[in-house]
């Protein structure tokens, strides 16, 4: 079915076709048609945000919290560069976004005119995959295409790039239908294949499921799956930071996360697995350590809906190419079919072993004295919201790996944090996404007073909008991790690592009419972290910790699994020349 | 059919399982890309190869299928087992790249370039040229008392061959197109 209309109102017609409830904007001369048409109607909810990158990490923030596309629409030039950030985020940690940019007319594209840029070519190694559109009547097509790549296969994020006249001109506008793009992604996975890592799960001695982002970017099916197939077999079970929830950290079988800040125990099992299960995640470097030494005695079964993640890193012995849930489907199927077999003298024989690891209790902390600890922080505050329809946020560094550490997670799309592209900033317009979908949710951005600087403006987009987000900022004047390398590879020289002339952030959320709270003594800790959460409205809490505190367990680069450091008596001298150029 | 839904040791599908992936040594591979006929495709793919530090010894592009708004791009990589298999895997997932394949491990294929040589010289040196030009079944396509240019078409090798010979001879300007190739057979 076609109907006339003026590009800018196709944008609008095609969002709601789409399902789109709400988009985080910022407007702009090059948008200003669509701008008009967003004025004109009920159906989608404008957030206007302070900044672009905001907008597009509120954008993120709100897909994965709700398993929907986000949806933003910046302006040409300045705006689209703006989002640049955003995007490269979007596309590390895969995650379905749709970003609508205005660009100058057709007629003056190339002229270097006012607030003109390249805007597709600016942002092609950052998309999985970039339109201009240079004619009204082909418009609705790409929209409607820009939502099936967004979202098919591997999801990630696109951007239409569209210039002013091709919003005010009429064309016709297609309605929504299935996609007849010959972009379709494997989805299930090859049965012979399939059918060997069942075999492999039967005879395994020491196996692991070792889990990430792709388990929860398949849905909620994948996470029951994986629930059933993890109780069913009573494996260990661990996760990358992408991943966490995917599995309740309250499940018997968890062993909690891996990689450099990982659990003790999660990197010993997967150092002396003999069967390592692999099911969407990519064998990051965060992950792996050092190559050559990463579990050296595994077969490795590796299944992802991305071809090119398969033997990137780490040689898979049994690949499977396909979507997370449809797999675990068909593993779970041909297992029960084949009487489901486990090793099960040899797996409790492992889970001895795993119960001796965990003994060493890698996450001890001793909250001493009248300074808090950032550990105890966390502690308390899982303590006092664990109950809650809570949703957690992060921005990046020591924090974020504390709130991996000492938050726990029952469910899946409960945890946002920048994991591949590591982005400070992050946390507070994500958190913002996260409340649009979930209004009556606690939401809670955990971040350090540095992170949460690089887009504080976003406290008038959260203000203006009584989204009641909490950030609850662990103020340690330093940027933590940054210190924490230069004390353990450069010598103790802090160059450049410190938070100076930080402003009162209780001042400063007063400044935009939000609530402030300053706490810095353990035993005011908890009452302050109610006030926090029965305020209605968004709160700033500054949360004054330990300074010098270092985030441990820690696999310093360059090392393996097996020879993590525990404490700061570990640390001296640890990373050799090798090492330290690695990230 | 993508190589990673092929079993380790099976003899049955090709011959990309009989290779170790993980070896070190670099082997050289023409590779046919499928793509969509669309403004910035050229650049996806080039962007990929830059962007991942993959190698491009030549590069052929020109629409194939009009109707089906299909062009063909004919890249010769090199890179160890590895490499050659990700690049295939990473130039799979652009969207606008519809088929990805290595004509080196797939099967026999045939590999033609054509190139433009212009050689300037007087007497023997310039009776040579012509002579050697023969030979190789170069043709001269513009012809001055003192410059031939030759046209040659063929294998890469081949027509480095004629460079070669060209060089004593006056070679002042060569232009080439860089490979196309279609696999043989059906």
């Amino acid at each position: 079915m076609t109907r006339q209309m003026t590009g800018a109102k196709m944008v609008v017609q095609a969002l709601i076709d789409q399902g789109v409830d709400t988009v985080f904007g910022y407007p702009g001369g090059a948008v200003l048609p669509i701008y008009d048409e967003v004025f004109q109607q009920n159906s989608i909810k404008h957030i206007l945000v302070r900044h672009e990158q905001g907008a597009v990490h509120a954008a993120e923030g709100y897909a994965r919290a709700t398993g929907k596309p986000g949806v933003c629409l910046v302006t040409s030039g300045p705006g689209a560069t703006n989002a640049v950030t955003g995007l490269t985020d979007a596309l590390m940690d895969s995650i379905p976004i749709i970003v609508l940019t205005g660009q100058v007319p057709t007629f003056m594209i190339g002229s270097d005119a006012f607030q003109e840029a390249d805007t597709v070519g600016i942002t092609r190694p950052c998309t999985k995959h970039n339109w201009l559109v240079k004619e009204t009547d082909a418009l609705s097509g790409v929209l409607h295409e820009a939502f099936h790549v967004a979202t098919a296969g591997r999801p990630g994020p696109v951007l239409v790039d569209i210039p002013k006249d091709v919003q005010f001109a009429t064309g016709n506008y297609q309605t929504k239908k299935p996609s007849t793009s010959h972009y379709k992604p494997q989805i299930k996975g090859d049965m012979e294949a399939i059918t060997e890592l069942v075999a492999a799960i039967e005879t395994a001695k020491r196996p692991v499921f070792y889990t990430g982002g792709g388990v929860i970017n398949s849905g909620p099916a994948a996470s029951q799956l994986l629930r059933e197939l993890v109780e069913a077999t009573g494996f260990p079970i661990t996760s990358t930071l992408m991943g966490l929830g995917s599995y309740p950290a309250s499940g018997d079988k968890w062993i909690g996360m891996l990689g450099m800040h990982g659990l003790y125990e999660a990197n010993m099992v997967m150092h002396d697995c003999d069967l390592m299960i692999n099911i969407g995640a990519r064998f990051d470097d965060r992950i792996t350590g050092r190559i050559d030494a990463f579990s050296p005695n595994s077969i490795k079964a590796h299944v992802d809906i991305d071809p090119s993640s398969i033997n990137k890193v780490i040689k898979a012995d049994i690949p499977i190419v396909g979507d997370v849930a449809h797999v675990l489907e068909d593993v779970l199927k041909v297992w029960k079919s084949r009487g489901r077999k486990t090793n099960d003298g040899a797996v409790s024989k492992w889970w001895g072993q795993i119960n001796e690891w965990k003994t060493v209790d890698c996450l001890k902390f001793e909250q001493k004295g009248k300074t808090i600890k950032p550990q105890y922080a966390l502690s308390r505050l899982e303590a006092l919201t664990k109950d809650h329809d809570r949703y957690i946020c992060t921005e990046v560094g020591q924090h974020q790996m504390w709130a991996a550490q000492y938050l726990n997670f029952e469910d899946p799309n409960r945890w946002m944090t920048s994991g591949g592209l590591g982005t400070m900033g992050y946390g507070f317009p994500a958190s913002i996404g996260v409340q649009m979908g979930h209004p009556d949710a606690l939401v809670i951005n955990v971040a350090g007073e540095a992170s949460w600087l690089m887009n504080m403006q976003e406290l008038g987009t959260a203000m203006q909008f009584n989204l009641p987000v909490k950030q609850f900022i662990l103020n340690n004047e330093r940027l933590g991790m940054v210190r924490q390398w230069q004390e353990l590879l450069h010598g103790e020289r802090y160059s450049h690592s410190w938070s100076e002339s930080l402003p009162d952030f209780v001042k400063l959320a007063e400044a935009f009419g939000a609530k402030g709270i300053i706490c810095s003594d353990p035993d005011d800790l908890d009452d302050a972290i109610l006030e926090m959460i029965n305020y209605d409205g968004p709160v700033l809490f500054d949360c004054l910790v330990e300074k010098h505190e270092n985030c441990f367990p820690m696999i310093p680069s360059g090392k393996a699994h097996n020879e993590m450091l525990l404490g700061e008596a570990d640390t001296q001298g640890v990373i050799d020349a090798k090492g330290s150029v690695l990230v | 059919m993508s190589a990673l839904k092929l079993k380790k040791g099976s003899t049955s599908h090709s011959a990309y399982n009989l290779r170790p992936t993980f070896s070190d040594v670099v082997e050289k591979h023409t590779l046919a890309v499928l793509v969509e006929n669309e403004p910035g495709v050229l650049a996806r793919v080039i962007g990929l190869f830059s962007g991942r530090g993959y190698n491009i010894e030549s590069l052929t592009v020109a629409e194939v299928d009009h109707q089906g708004h299909l062009s063909r791009i004919t890249i010769v990589t090199t890179g160890t087992p590895q490499v050659i298999e990700q690049i295939k895997a990473q130039l799979g997932r652009i969207v606008s790249v519809h088929e990805v394949h290595d004509l080196t491990v797939e099967g026999p294929s045939v590999e033609r370039e054509l190139a433009m040589f212009k050689v300037s010289g007087k007497g023997d040196k310039r009776v040579e040229a012509l002579r050697l030009a023969d030979i190789f079944r170069a043709n001269v396509v513009d012809s001055t008392l003192e410059t031939f240019v030759f046209e040659i078409t063929g294998a890469p090798e081949k027509i480095d061959a004629f460079a070669d010979l060209m060089r004593p001879l006056g070679l002042t300007q060569v232009a080439r197109t860089g490979v196309a190739a279609l696999p043989r057979g059906d």
